[in-house]
């Protein structure tokens, strides 16, 4: 990030002073505008992460069967509890899965609906670009509630098709779920990279079209290189919510018997919460954020060595 | 491409193959993205009998306001009650919590401080933390305070979106420039008073994109009442319509309520995203070329 302030060509002592007379005269304002929303943070933010690291290192210890039940510290009991836990590991590895599919799925799909409006190919732009983007304001829950009645065999209008594939089957499932999800975000991420397409001044493609470069080529060579930022954003924002998928899985629990209580990671979380047993739910969710924090801090840097950025 | 040589026949097959092909991609694409709604609406307008027994993609009997009716009415309006409580989670804290991002972000622009890059820094990083990871910590320190259940439970937390602190500082730097401040502090106008009556203003676009990323995320954010919420009048609908989804198979009735009220619920949002479309394209290039 660059510095912000210009500062005015004026003599040495002046700009001295009026350094001086801003700090004075900004002093009261900076903390009126930082603070509001630095309390919030600091409160909702902040705080809850630190208590879920605090909460993660004790444990409920008992006197006997049926004494009741105290808090003891228990340093890193709970998280070797994460890591002899199986059926959280092979969630993990659900989204893994489902993410190293969906998201270059949905991103290509995104990105190929970019060029193609792009183009100039298409006639009716602005109706394609709403039509596509209206799935994004229907939330994730009501979405996978509409798709699981598609879905499901006896309701739905692809009846030929639901009836020969079972979609809500344990092998088809989480395939389903990608579907809602990708079905939410196309739209979404077309914008996104379409946006920074309209970016690009139309003289870049000038000198590769005297040259005799086709459109397909002006797209490979050109566009898609200097959108590049645009889907790496995409990607890190899919990324992180690959690993919190809840709702569309919540949902899906009332349509198949195929999706069980720690299905994906978050779900762990929740039923691991609801049992209650609060310090190993914490547990969870710490090393859940911080696999969220790496992969996609990782992706970032990835991606800026290779000069993307 | 429209400046294609006209002389060469050859080419301009080749730019009606590849239209033809642009288009059928297009038209195949817009009946996935708009079936299920379309679905959604055929299948609202029907009784229950003919909801099972019709083609789900087209009308039977137009029965939409009498279901509505049913709707509202179901133990006390209940319904009626989750879309205000929605309205009031979801727009009043992307109200309020757009403003705070706001402030942050411009001061964070256009003033020169004491920990300005470490506030940025720690903000930023708040970006990529995932919000389902703080929806349980967040319930046991409510609870500690004995809050959970309550309002303000789903209300506060949701104020916070350090994304829109990261785009106010870019529109800010953007959109207001140094001089016009330093012609406002010329006139003698505060800086509070000058960020209001000034910056605020040519801010708005960004503001209002600020507003939609917010108002979806909190609108999106399923976890926080899940856990936070037992008493059903203060669900936000979304928690509603699942928790009724959940008893279809016990109270087969439920179902119709749920296909009703999912159509109700996403139509406002639908309505307003198609108005405050080109805000999302502009606040988006800005956020995505950084």
């Amino acid at each position: 990030m660059t510095q912000t302030m210009t500062t005015v060509d004026v003599p040495e002592g002046t700009e001295a002073r009026t350094k001086r007379a801003r700090a004075v005269r900004y002093g009261r304002a900076v903390p009126f505008f930082v603070v509001p929303f630095g309390v919030l943070f600091l409160l909702f933010y902040v705080l809850p992460i630190g208590y879920a690291i605090v909460q993660s290192l004790y444990t409920v210890e008992r006197s006997g069967t049926f004494g009741p039940a105290r808090e003891v510290f228990g340093g890193l009991v709970q998280y070797q509890r994460v890591f002899e836990n199986g059926p959280f590991w092979s969630s993990i590895g659900r989204v893994l899965l489902f993410g190293v599919v969906q998201v270059p799925v949905m991103l290509g799909l995104a990105l190929l609906l970019a060029l193609l409006l792009d183009s100039g190919l298409v006639k009716g732009r602005r109706f394609f670009r709403l039509a596509f983007f209206v799935p994004y304001a229907i939330p994730g829950v009501i979405a996978a509630i509409m798709w699981g009645f598609l879905y499901s065999p006896n309701l739905s209008p692809l009846k030929p098709i639901t009836s020969a594939v079972d979609f809500l089957s344990a092998g088809f499932v989480l395939w389903a779920m990608a579907n809602v999800v990708t079905w939410v975000y196309v739209g979404y991420n077309m914008l996104i990279i379409y946006s920074s397409l309209l970016a690009i001044p139309a003289e870049v493609y000038e000198a590769a079209r005297i040259d005799g470069a086709g459109p397909v080529r002006i797209a490979w060579s050109i566009k898609i290189p200097l959108v590049m930022p645009a889907i790496v954003l995409t990607t890190v924002f899919s990324i992180i919510g690959t690993l919190q998928l809840l709702a569309e899985p919540q949902v899906f629990r009332s349509f198949s018997s195929a999706v069980s209580s720690t299905y994906t990671p978050n779900l762990t979380v929740y039923s691991t919460s609801s049992i209650p047993n609060f310090n190993l739910a914490a547990a969870f969710s710490v090393v859940l954020a911080l696999a969220t924090f790496v992969l996609s801090f990782a992706f970032l840097k990835f991606t800026q060595r290779r000069g993307v950025q | 491409m429209s400046v294609l040589a006209p002389e060469k026949p050859k080419k301009i097959q080749e730019s009606l193959l590849s239209r033809t092909g642009a288009m059928l991609i297009m038209a195949v694409c817009t009946v996935y993205f708009l079936t299920p709604i379309w679905w959604l609406f055929v299948g609202a307008s029907k009784s229950s009998d003919q909801f099972t027994s019709t083609n789900p993609l087209w009308f039977a009997d137009f029965n939409l306001f009498a279901n509505i009716g049913d709707l509202f009415a179901y133990r006390d309006g209940v319904f009626l009650r989750w879309m205000l409580n929605s309205v009031l989670y979801t727009g009043g804290a992307a109200l309020i919590g757009t403003l705070l991002a706001a402030m942050c972000g411009y001061a964070l622009a256009k003033y020169r401080f004491h920990g300005r890059e470490l506030i940025f820094n720690v903000v930023l990083s708040g970006v990529l933390v995932p919000a389902t990871a703080l929806a349980l910590p967040l319930f046991l320190l409510f609870s500690k305070v004995d809050a959970t259940n309550t309002f303000w439970s789903v209300f506060l937390p949701s104020l916070v979106n350090p994304f829109g602190v990261y785009l106010a500082r870019i529109y800010a730097t953007a959109s207001v420039p140094d001089d016009l401040l330093e012609a406002a502090r010329i006139d003698g106008s505060g800086e509070i008073r000058t960020f209001f009556k000034v910056s605020t203003r040519l801010m708005t676009p960004a503001l209002i994109t600020i507003f939609l990323f917010h108002f979806v995320a909190v609108w999106n954010n399923f976890l926080l009442p899940l856990i936070m919420l037992g008493d059903e009048r203060l669900f936000p609908v979304t928690l509603g319509l699942y928790s009724w989804n959940t008893q279809v198979n016990q109270i087969p009735e439920l179902r119709g309520l749920v296909i009703i009220g999912a159509l109700l619920s996403i139509t406002p949002l639908v309505v307003a995203f198609l108005f405050l479309q080109r805000f999302w394209r502009n606040g988006l290039g800005a956020g995505a070329v950084k």
